[in-house]
């Protein structure tokens, strides 16, 4: 077979049904997304049934997975690094409890970080649960640890972790296809209440039994950390890097010509660390040099006092290690001059932005207009954006936004002064995953505000993955709808109004209700669904009115249309003084149209003159 | 056959379909071929980066001041990743006016082909025609008629070929 040319994120798909993986299941995440969506792509591959969903969350993706694993059968589960954060729960049980098939969780970290809230190590948190971790140097290894994963899996019955980063799972490398495995298991589930469901009284020596598994794992040689050996010029010191930090170190030793001078170690397994690999570096190194991201994993195990890394300050404590940080960190540590390089790097561009004719911004808008001095509580997706237009003043982790509305409302209301208006916007997906719970606690604990629920039908920001309301499983076929309004009711919300942000003036009207609700006597959670559908979706551009949008003489230059709106088709024509619309960009949306104080923006109808 | 190439511009202008065209298009001449591309947020509009490495390396990264060739679909981008590029590197930015690079008003030839995201298209031919490339004009056609949904094939074709036209046309 001739190579195939995968994303990291797709090599590991591919490994998951090279290895005869029948289940896989996730909530989207960048980086991580690409995972499960090209297990849907390639399904056809599998010769086993594959049971493939977007969970609702990643905790309950991880419990869905491992109760297929209890059946004997191989299941795998992606999310990124935060939503192992989500999933802590079970995650921390599961290495005592250990599993029955292979148990594969990929967690995909984000250096940087690119696009996430932080940049934990979930190497760090694999130690932490006990888990034993892999952490892949490409997207080609990334597909091979997954076979070498899942054996782990099975002849240790405990669940390992595959670590990849956003280096790894957006590159795209040349990967050999190997032969798609038939395992023809058939469920079978042996009850054994003292492990499936162990009280407290059999924990002590299913925890021993962990660490008797782990003992044995770190003495293992298929682990010990890989030597590219050096011919003796650079004896007594020595390099240690694991994942992308290895391969970007072997390209640049590779250039200075010092691959193959100094002897330099891959470690794929940085938790639990070969003990012996430990003993040698002690034994054979004056001085070594640790390259990992991004905690200080493989170096805080390293008993070694000529260590370098984050703990002498050799190598940054924050951000990518990128090939110019690992340039200068060898040269720190081999004491050779480092260039001062001038052409040093303005920033890192242009921001992202809503997309032109996103609903979230007309909705953003007219929330900001009308509660100039409200507080916007908001959340994880694309519509984190809106905090470029002023209508987002926080942003945490999925779902906090209501509840942090909840400790807003309470904190104003215990002094007994006016209580600013709260306006919270969270997306339909974020609801799902993590509204609901602090929806219910805001009811119930009295808490006055405005819930603005942002649904344009899609998990946008990752590529639009299917909603629980849409009515699509993650292969495309028709699923039961879970309608978002009678959720809400449920939840106990007797304030609830829907429509499109795109009508600007109905919206409008129907955020003063859900306001003045907030302030009746017997008022309480107000919840508003700003219901359009995201434009990226191309049928939802095509189909809905399109005007000719245009920029009267009668615009002053105050520029308010781009600091307020913030759309890319509105630019500045500095010549004429006034703000002008980009025909490329432009997709005729109109809800532009109030962002102006002189009324300059119209509409006009396509077909008019 | 050993080349870096930056391809640098705004999130949704094709820079990861330029990407992949340039990677697929190498490995059809037998080419190790690595890429690291942007995405989650930053493809909402911000700036975008992707890397090529073609030839026996293991990093998708591409160190500063060491990259072969740069093809910029956003002249605002080159302060931020300009400096990846090496002494001499050749450059093309998509671009009306003159500047210290191989210029291409790919955003007019785009327009005129009703279809502005073209513009990627036109910029890799124009590239492909001035031989900046390790990889030519046959196995770029080839592989944008492969990676194309079907019913984008000939346009995107149409781009490639206006942008080979401009060859010389500096």
């Amino acid at each position: 077979m001739t190579d195939l040319f995968l994303m990291g994120n797709e090599a590991i798909a591919r490994g998951l049904i090279e290895a005869g993986c029948t289940l896989a299941s996730a909530y989207p995440g960048t980086p991580s997304t690409e995972i499960v969506q090209a297990v849907v792509n390639f399904r056809d591959l599998a010769i086993d049934p594959l049971h493939i969903e977007w969970s609702v969350n990643e905790k309950i993706a991880f419990e869905v997975a491992l109760a297929h694993s209890y059946t004997g059968k191989r299941a795998a589960v992606a999310m990124k690094q935060v939503g192992l954060n989500v999933a802590a729960d079970p995650f921390m049980r599961t290495a005592y409890l250990g599993v029955k098939g292979g148990l594969v969780l990929v967690v995909a970290d984000d250096p940087g970080p690119h696009s996430s809230q932080n940049e934990q190590d979930s190497r760090q948190f694999a130690a932490f649960a006990r888990v034993p971790v892999l952490d892949p140097a490409s997207p080609a290894e990334a597909r091979d640890m997954v076979a070498e994963a899942f054996a782990l899996s099975e002849e240790l019955e405990m669940p390992v972790m595959l670590r990849p980063t956003t280096r790894i799972c957006h590159a795209r490398q040349n990967v050999p296809p190997r032969e798609v495995q038939a395992l023809r298991r058939v469920s079978a589930f042996q009850k054994e209440p003292t492990r499936w469901a162990a009280t407290p009284a059999f924990l002590p020596a299913l925890h021993r039994e962990l660490n008797g598994k782990l003992d044995r794992l770190s003495g293992d040689d298929r682990f010990r950390p890989q030597l590219t050996p050096g011919d003796g010029s650079c004896a007594g010191v020595c390099v240690v890097a694991a994942g992308i930090c290895f391969a970007t170190a072997a390209d640049l030793l590779e250039a200075q010509g010092l691959l193959g001078k100094i002897d330099f170690f891959q470690v794929r397994m940085p938790y639990p660390l070969h003990t012996g690999f430990i003993g040698d570096l002690k034994a054979r190194y004056r001085r070594v040099l640790v390259l990992e991201e991004t905690y200080p994993v493989i170096e805080d195990r390293l008993d070694h006092p000529g260590l370098s890394g984050r703990g002498d300050g050799t190598v940054p404590r924050e951000g990518e290690l990128t090939p110019d940080v690992i340039a200068a960190a060898l040269d720190r540590f081999l004491g050779r001059p480092h260039p001062e390089d001038a052409a040093v790097a303005a920033g890192r561009g242009r921001r992202p932005s809503l997309c032109p004719g996103c609903p979230h911004r007309a909705a953003f808008h007219a929330i900001k207009t009308l509660f100039p001095k409200g507080i916007f509580p908001s959340d994880i997706g694309c519509y984190t954006l809106g905090l470029n237009l002023g209508a987002v003043d926080t942003v945490h982790c999925m779902g906090a936004c209501i509840s942090q509305g909840v400790g807003f409302y309470h904190a104003y209301a215990q002094d007994g002064l006016d209580v600013p208006p709260i306006v919270v916007t969270i997306g339909d997906s974020t609801f799902f995953h993590a509204g609901i719970p602090a929806l219910i606690n805001a009811v119930v604990q009295r808490a006055r505000i405005v819930v603005v629920i942002l649904d344009n039908a899609t998990t946008a920001m990752t590529g639009h993955q299917p909603v629980p309301h849409l009515g699509l499983a993650a292969d495309g076929s028709p699923a039961p709808t879970v309608p978002i309004e009678n959720l809400v009711r449920a939840c106990g919300v007797s304030f609830v109004a829907e429509g499109t942000p795109y009508d600007r003036a109905a919206f409008e009207e129907m955020l003063r209700a859900a306001y003045a609700h907030t302030r009746q006597p017997d008022g309480g959670v107000a919840v508003v669904i700003s219901r359009h559908p995201c434009l990226m979706d191309r049928r939802a551009c095509l189909t809905q009115k399109r005007y000719r949008m245009r920029v009267e003489t009668s615009c002053t230059g105050c520029r308010r249309c781009l600091k307020q709106f913030e759309c890319a088709a509105i630019v500045f024509n500095e010549d004429a003084n006034r703000a002008a619309i980009d025909p490329d960009l432009c997709v005729g949306c109109g809800t532009c149209v109030p962002a102006c104080p002189v009324g300059a923006i119209v509409a006009a109808d396509e077909e008019a003159p | 056959m050993r080349q870096q190439i930056v391809i640098s511009g705004l999130g949704g202008q094709g820079v990861l379909f330029l990407t992949r065209v340039i990677a697929e298009s190498a490995l059809r001449r037998g080419a190790a071929v690595l890429t690291a591309e942007t995405h989650g947020m930053a493809q909402r509009g911000g700036s975008v980066l992707s890397t090529v490495k073609i030839g026996t390396f293991r990093s998708p990264l591409i160190a500063r001041g060491t990259a072969d060739l740069g093809l910029f679909l956003a002249a605002e981008n080159l302060p931020v990743h300009g400096p990846l590029l090496r002494e001499g590197a050749a450059l093309v930015v998509a671009a009306a006016e003159p500047g210290a690079y191989r210029a291409v008003d790919a955003a007019a030839v785009a327009r005129e082909l009703g279809a502005p995201v073209l513009a990627n298209l036109v910029v890799l031919g124009a590239a492909v025609a001035d031989d900046l490339l390790c990889v030519g004009r046959d196995e770029v056609e080839e592989t944008i008629r492969v990676l194309s949904p079907p019913k984008l094939v000939e346009g995107n074709l149409t781009a490639f070929r206006r942008g080979l036209a401009l060859a010389g046309s500096r």
